[in-house]
């Protein structure tokens, strides 16, 4: 894969530290990922690799302790509170475990509140959501409130809320953790196939290694630090099917990067 | 986009907050009538005192501003009436007795009050005339009695007086209809001074010549005189007197002050009730919604946003709640019979809707403190 010139993630010596100065607990041990535009990412790894704090960094809630992080060109470390509450609303599209959508709004309308904060909702944008909720397979649950949808139609309505104000990058938290296998696969696949459509830049973050054969690259993760990247679609698929993920990095970060 | 939130949630789960409504409207009702018993039951005890024509009150020394306990002597009222600044004296004496009906049952309980005809004491009329002689068997009742025994002037009614060991009935022409005049809780009737010392209930059989003797004295003052002024120059030149304001003078009635201070009592813990279980429930709503308002402001949502929406809702639902209220004891006191001391004035409606208006978003502070206090964070990982 050939990075292009303005990746949409670009991470460097990313460190996260918590507890006292002596005696650091570091969460990200220096991490550098790149991800470019229409390409989807899954990170992988056990509980406690920094999977999930890497994933809150990318989403501004977490600042970190060290290193450069810059997301559609913004360099985040600059950004003051507010800044990041813009930023997350106007460059960056949500998918959440759980607590995915507001319950006192219809599907439609959970989709539409995107463009709502973002002060963006009008005529033009106005069918946008319809639409998007039309390709996900919801085009009669519109109307529909969260509680009466399933499991994987909320996901589904999730995936549109995430796409619809055309953020740049777009992160899912665990997509899969409510579903069963035949509505997780048809989730993330619909999810990568709208990210390519779109041309966005998706990372997922997931413990489901069956899900990994829609992404591009899957990026291991292993006590704060990336312990292996597959790129290989082969590999992808093996990884899918059951095979271990290999251990090491097999060539420098660095090399993978240029 | 605050408000959108507040009313989407509002109308999805209407239900539960039209119930919130309801107990804010009981609340405002229960406020709202506190405050009409108090204001008619201070009504019903001062009436008569706060529409007199007159700045000062008289009293005898040593009778600790209690009218009852006070008498006069009538010499007091030329000494009185040289003070400079000072426009017209009048006596007053009261008592209490009773109206015996016409047309038979239960004799219906009257404040007696003698007064000199034309001078401070006698009130103002709706209909009829003023009191002419002091000796005239006439009589000015007020409104609330020519209603519910259906007198107007012209006609007569009978006082019945017990004096020494007999029961005395008088009868007397109304002259006039006054505003409602309680005292005491007593609706009045007012006649002229030496008729009432002839049929004012009392020990003896009453001697022809006897001497009348009032109360207190009411003192109107000249426009633009200074109360407090008038008040040291009558103690400065009268001996033997107390004096006070009309406000002194009702708030020394027998029990005035501790029965308002008892009802302002109930209607500010009343307050304070509703301010509790309203924080109380937007509390635990703010609680519950946690994960819902982290996954808000993840998803970029500003903190202003999350408040004003629960601000919104608070603002909606105390609104409504004390709308509600309000006009539903509006309908209730329209069916309230006259002998209920309830008084729902519009300032007292308007005073206690404001108040209760404001404890909704105080209330509020603990909820919109803890949305706004919530970490996006919690969205992730969960």
């Amino acid at each position: 894969m050939s990075p292009m010139l303005n990746p949409v993630v670009e991470t460097a010596e990313l460190e996260k530290r918590y507890g006292d100065a002596s005696r650091p607990i570091r969460a990200l041990a220096g991490v550098d990922l790149i991800v470019d535009t229409g390409e989807f990412v899954a990170v992988v790894g056990p509980s406690g690799s920094g999977k999930t704090t890497l994933l809150s960094t990318l989403a501004t809630l977490l600042t970190p302790s060290s290193g450069t992080i810059r997301v559609a060109g913004q360099d985040l470390g600059s950004l003051s509170e507010s800044e990041r509450t813009v930023f997350r609303r106007s460059k960056i599209g949500f998918t959440f475990q759980s607590n995915n959508l507001v319950p006192y709004l219809t599907a439609r309308e959970n989709v539409e509140l995107m463009l709502r904060l973002n002060g963006t909702l009008n005529k033009q944008t106005r069918p946008l959501a319809g639409e998007l909720l039309d390709r996900l397979g919801l085009g009669d649950r519109l109307n529909s409130y969260p509680n009466q949808l399933s499991g994987g139609e909320q996901q589904r309505v999730a995936i549109a809320r995430a796409l619809v104000h055309s953020p740049e990058l777009v992160l899912a938290d665990e997509p899969t953790a409510s579903l069963d296998t035949e509505r997780a696969h048809q989730v993330v696949s619909t999810f990568a196939s709208l990210i390519h459509e779109q041309g966005r830049a998706g990372i997922m973050v997931t413990h489901d290694l069956r899900m990994v054969r829609y992404v591009d690259r899957v990026v291991r993760m292993e006590d704060g630090r990336v312990a292996s990247i597959l790129e290989d679609p082969a590999a992808i698929e093996a990884l899918a099917q059951g095979a271990p993920m290999p251990v090491s990095i097999p060539a420098p970060i660095e090399a993978l990067v240029a | 986009m605050s408000l959108y939130l507040a009313s989407k949630e509002i109308w999805r789960n209407r239900g539960r907050f039209l119930l919130f409504s309801l107990v804010v409207a009981l609340i405002t009702m229960l406020v709202l009538f506190i405050a009409g018993l108090a204001s008619g039951l201070s009504a019903a005890n001062r009436e008569y005192l706060s529409d007199l024509d007159a700045q000062l009150i008289v009293y005898q020394e040593n009778s600790d501003y209690l009218i009852n306990a006070s008498r006069l002597p009538m010499d007091k009222a030329p000494d009185l009436g040289r003070i400079p600044g000072v426009e017209e004296v009048g006596a007053i004496a009261l008592t209490n007795a009773a109206i015996w009906p016409a047309g038979g049952g239960e004799a219906f309980d009257i404040t007696l009050i003698g007064v000199e005809p034309g001078k401070p004491g006698e009130p103002a009329l709706n209909s009829g005339r003023g009191l002419r002689g002091s000796r005239s068997r006439e009589a000015i009742i007020d409104k609330r009695i020519a209603e519910e025994l259906r007198l107007a002037a012209g006609d007569t009614l009978t006082i019945k007086s017990t004096q020494g060991t007999q029961e005395e009935f008088f009868t007397l022409t109304v002259a006039g209809v006054a505003n409602r005049q309680y005292y005491q809780f007593l609706p009045s009737v007012i006649v002229p001074y030496r008729t009432w010392e002839q049929i004012r209930p009392q020990e003896t059989e009453p001697q022809a010549d006897a001497e009348f003797i009032p109360n207190v004295f009411a003192v109107k003052l000249q426009p633009g005189v200074d109360a407090a002024e008038a008040q040291a120059a009558v103690l400065r030149t009268v001996p033997e007197v107390l004096v006070a304001d009309l406000q002194t003078a009702i708030e020394s009635i027998p029990g005035y002050s501790v029965q308002q201070s008892t009802l302002n009592t109930q209607r500010f813990f009343t307050l304070l009730i509703g301010l509790l279980v309203l924080g109380g429930f937007f509390q635990i709503q703010t609680l519950q919604k946690i994960g819902q308002i982290g996954m808000l402001k993840a998803i970029g949502a500003a903190n202003r946003t999350v408040a004003g929406a629960s601000l919104w809702q608070i603002a909606i639902v105390t609104a409504l709640g004390v709308g509600l209220g309000g006009l539903v004891t509006f309908l209730l006191t329209l069916g309230i019979p006259p002998e209920v001391p309830l008084q729902l004035t519009g300032a007292t409606i308007a005073s206690t809707t404001l108040l209760l208006l404001l404890i909704g978003p105080l209330a509020g502070m603990v909820s919109i403190r803890l949305a706004v206090r919530v970490d996006p964070l919690t969205a992730i990982g969960q």
